[in-house]
C-alpha cells in the first residue's frame, strides 16, 4: 500500500495571532510557523502503517510557499520517505489544493491519502472531502481509529453524539481527528538524515491546475471583544447575580 | 434561484441544527426548500414542513441514504443542485462531511462555518479558531455554505410546506456503514444545550469530575463539557471537549469550573451569553471573558452551588 500525506504550513498553534490594522489579513511577520497539527497526526499514522509493514512508501506533499520546504523537511525527519512541494504564492483554497492532490495521488498511484481534518489557519475542513469527490472514491472524515485490511480499511469516525465505523475499499481518502494518535518528535539523527531524502518540486502549471483563489477576502477583523464582568465573593452572590442581573436562572 | 437546505436528522428525529439552517436560508432572500434524505424519514420531513418560511420539503428515501453516508448523499445533492443558487448544511460533523464533497462535484469553492450573512454573496466566518473574523465574497454561480447553528435562531413554527417525494438517481457508495456507537446520555446534547457546565484539569480525577460536575449539571438540566486538558487526562470522554478542536458551543449560560482559559478553550465557548468562571487562581485568563467570576476552592464551592440551586 502506497501512502500520500498532505501537509500544510500554518501559524504555530501556540501563537496568538494578530489582525493587521488595515484589515487585510493576519500579521505573519516574524511569527513561528509549523506543520498543521492535524496533518502531523495524519503523517504519524502513515509512518506507523509503514512500520507495521502495512505500507511500502510514505510520500508527503505540500501546496504552498517556498518556505513549506521546511515543513516537508520536518515531515521527512518524522519518517516520510519522499517529499513533493507544489509551490505557489497564491492564498491557497481547499478546492485548488484538492485538484493538485488528485493529480499527484494519481501520478503516484497512492492507495490511501491521509490528511488532517482541517488546517488551523483557515479552519475550512474541506480538502479531504473535496479530494475524495474528485477521485470518485470513498471518504472517512474525522478518523479516531484506522484498521487496515486486505484492499480495504475500517475507519472509526468521531461524529456528534458518538463514534461511527465505516468500511472503505482502496483507494480512499481519510481525514484524521485529534485522538487518532500522538505524533512523535523527530530525533536528531533523523533530522540529519532527512536532509538527504528526496524533495522535488512540481509547479502547478505542470499539473494544469489553476490555484487562483475563487473567493475574495473583503476584510479580516478582530472578533467582537468580550469584556470581563465582575468578581463575586460568594456562591450566594453568584446565584443572586445569575437570577436578578443576568436573568438566566429561574426562581429558587 | 432558490435556496436548498440539507436537513440533518436520524430518520426519526430532526437535529435542532436544521431549524437554524432554515432561519439562515431565509436571510438569503430566496424561496427555501429543505431536502430530507434518508430511509423511513417521514417523521423528520413532517417536522420540517411545520417551519415557517419553508416552501417545499423534498423527501428522498433510499436504503443507500439510511446512514447519511457522504458519497450517496453528495451525489443526490449534486443531482438536485440545478435551479439552486445556494445550498446550506449545518457546520456539524454531518454537514462538514457531506457539503465539501458536493462543492467539489459542482466545482464550487465552499464557505465554511458561516456566522453572519451580510448579503446573498457576502459572509462572515471565524478563522484561526475564532481569533479573527473573515468577511468573504463569493462570485461562484452557486454559494455552498456550512453554517454554524448557534449563530442563527431556530426557525419559527406555523409553516405548512408541501412535502414532495423526489426522483432519486442511482446512488452507489463505495463506503459501507458498519456500526454506530452512540454516546448514551440523558443529558442535553452539548451543541444545543441552554446551559453547559464544564470542568477542567483542576478537578484532579475522573472521580472528582463525576462527583462535582455531574450533580451540578443535573440540577441545572445542563449538558456536560470539559477542557481539552480534562479530556486528555481521561476525566471525561472525548465528545465532551469544548474548544477549537472540540465542540463550539454558545449556550445561554456557561459554567467554567477549574478551567484556566487557554485560547483553545475560549475559542469554543466565548460566544456564550453569560459566562461564569470558578477557579482558585485569580489570575486565570478565564476571568477576562467571564461575566461573573468566583475565586475559591472548587471542592467547596461546587457542592455548595449544587445544594443551593
Amino acid at each position: 500500500m502506497k501512502l500520500l500525506v498532505a501537509v500544510k504550513r500554518v501559524v504555530d498553534y501556540n501563537v496568538k495571532v494578530r489582525v493587521k490594522p488595515d484589515g487585510s489579513g493576519i500579521d505573519l511577520q516574524n511569527v513561528k510557523m509549523s506543520m498543521n497539527p492535524f496533518d502531523e497526526i495524519a503523517l504519524e499514522e502513515a509512518i506507523r502503517m509503514k512500520e507495521r509493514g502495512q505500507a511500502t512508501e510514505v510520500v508527503v506533499v505540500s501546496v504552498g510557499p517556498k518556505q513549506a520546504q521546511e515543513t516537508l523537511r520536518a515531515a521527512l525527519a518524522m519518517g516520510a520517505d519522499r517529499a513533493i512541494l507544489v509551490p505557489t504564492e497564491e492564498r491557497t483554497e481547499p478546492l485548488g489544493v484538492a485538484k493538485v492532490l488528485k493529480v499527484i495521488a494519481e501520478r503516484e498511484g497512492a492507495d490511501l491519502i491521509l490528511l488532517g481534518k482541517q488546517a488551523i489557519d483557515d479552519d475550512s475542513n474541506q480538502t479531504g472531502q473535496m479530494l475524495a469527490a474528485l477521485m470518485l472514491c470513498g471518504q472517512a472524515c474525522f478518523a479516531s481509529a484506522i484498521n487496515v485490511g486486505d484492499g480495504k480499511l475500517e475507519v472509526t469516525r468521531e461524529i456528534d453524539g458518538g463514534l461511527e465505523t465505516l468500511e472503505l475499499p482502496l483507494p480512499a481518502v481519510v481525514t484524521v481527528d485529534l485522538r487518532l494518535n500522538e505524533p512523535r518528535y523527530a530525533s536528531l539523527p533523523n533530522i540529519m538524515k532527512a536532509k538527504s531524502k528526496p524533495l522535488s518540486e512540481i509547479s502547478p502549471d505542470d499539473i494544469g491546475v489553476d490555484l487562483h483563489p475563487r473567493l475574495a477576502v473583503v476584510r479580516v477583523s478582530e472578533p467582537p471583544a468580550r469584556t470581563g464582568g465582575r468578581m463575586v465573593s460568594s456562591v450566594d452572590e453568584l446565584l443572586a447575580a445569575l437570577r436578578d442581573e443576568a436573568g438566566v436562572l429561574k426562581g429558587a | 434561484m432558490r435556496t436548498l437546505v440539507v436537513a440533518e436528522h436520524d430518520n426519526s428525529n430532526l437535529a435542532e441544527a436544521t431549524s437554524r439552517m432554515v432561519a439562515a436560508a431565509i436571510r438569503l432572500g430566496s424561496e427555501v426548500d429543505v431536502l430530507v434524505a434518508g430511509n423511513g424519514c417521514a417523521n423528520a420531513a413532517g417536522e420540517v414542513s411545520a417551519f415557517h418560511g419553508v416552501d417545499r420539503v423534498l423527501v428522498a428515501e433510499d436504503p443507500s441514504l439510511e446512514h447519511r453516508l457522504a458519497e450517496p448523499l453528495a451525489d443526490l445533492v449534486f443531482w438536485l443542485a440545478v435551479g439552486y443558487g445556494a445550498i446550506l448544511a449545518p457546520a456539524t460533523s454531518f454537514g462538514k462531511n457531506v457539503l465539501p464533497r458536493v462543492a467539489a462535484l459542482l466545482d464550487v469553492m465552499q464557505i465554511s462555518d458561516v456566522i453572519e450573512i451580510v448579503d446573498a454573496s457576502t459572509f462572515r466566518r471565524p478563522i484561526y479558531a475564532g481569533n479573527a473574523i473573515e468577511t468573504v465574497r463569493s462570485d461562484e454561480s452557486k454559494k455552498l455554505l456550512t453554517v454554524r447553528p448557534t449563530a442563527f435562531p431556530p426557525a419559527k413554527s406555523g409553516g405548512a410546506a408541501r412535502i414532495e417525494q423526489v426522483e432519486i438517481p442511482d446512488l452507489a457508495s463505495p463506503t459501507t456503514f458498519v456500526r454506530l456507537d452512540a454516546a448514551s446520555s440523558d443529558r442535553p446534547e452539548l451543541g444545543s444545550a441552554r446551559i453547559v457546565v464544564s470542568g477542567g484539569r483542576a478537578l484532579g480525577s475522573r472521580e472528582e469530575f463525576e462527583r462535582l460536575i455531574l450533580p451540578l449539571a443535573d440540577k441545572l438540566g445542563a449538558a456536560v463539557g470539559a477542557s481539552r486538558a480534562a479530556v486528555d487526562s481521561g476525566f471525561v470522554s472525548n465528545d465532551c471537549q469544548v474548544g477549537q478542536t472540540g465542540k463550539i458551543v454558545a449556550p445561554e449560560l456557561y459554567f467554567a469550573c477549574g478551567i484556566s482559559g487557554a485560547i483553545q478553550h475560549l475559542a469554543g465557548m466565548k460566544d456564550s451569553r453569560v459566562i461564569v468562571a470558578i477557579n482558585k487562581d485569580e489570575d486565570a485568563p478565564i476571568f477576562a471573558v467571564a461575566d461573573f467570576g468566583l475565586v475559591g476552592d472548587l471542592f467547596e464551592l461546587l457542592p455548595e452551588l449544587t445544594q443551593k440551586l
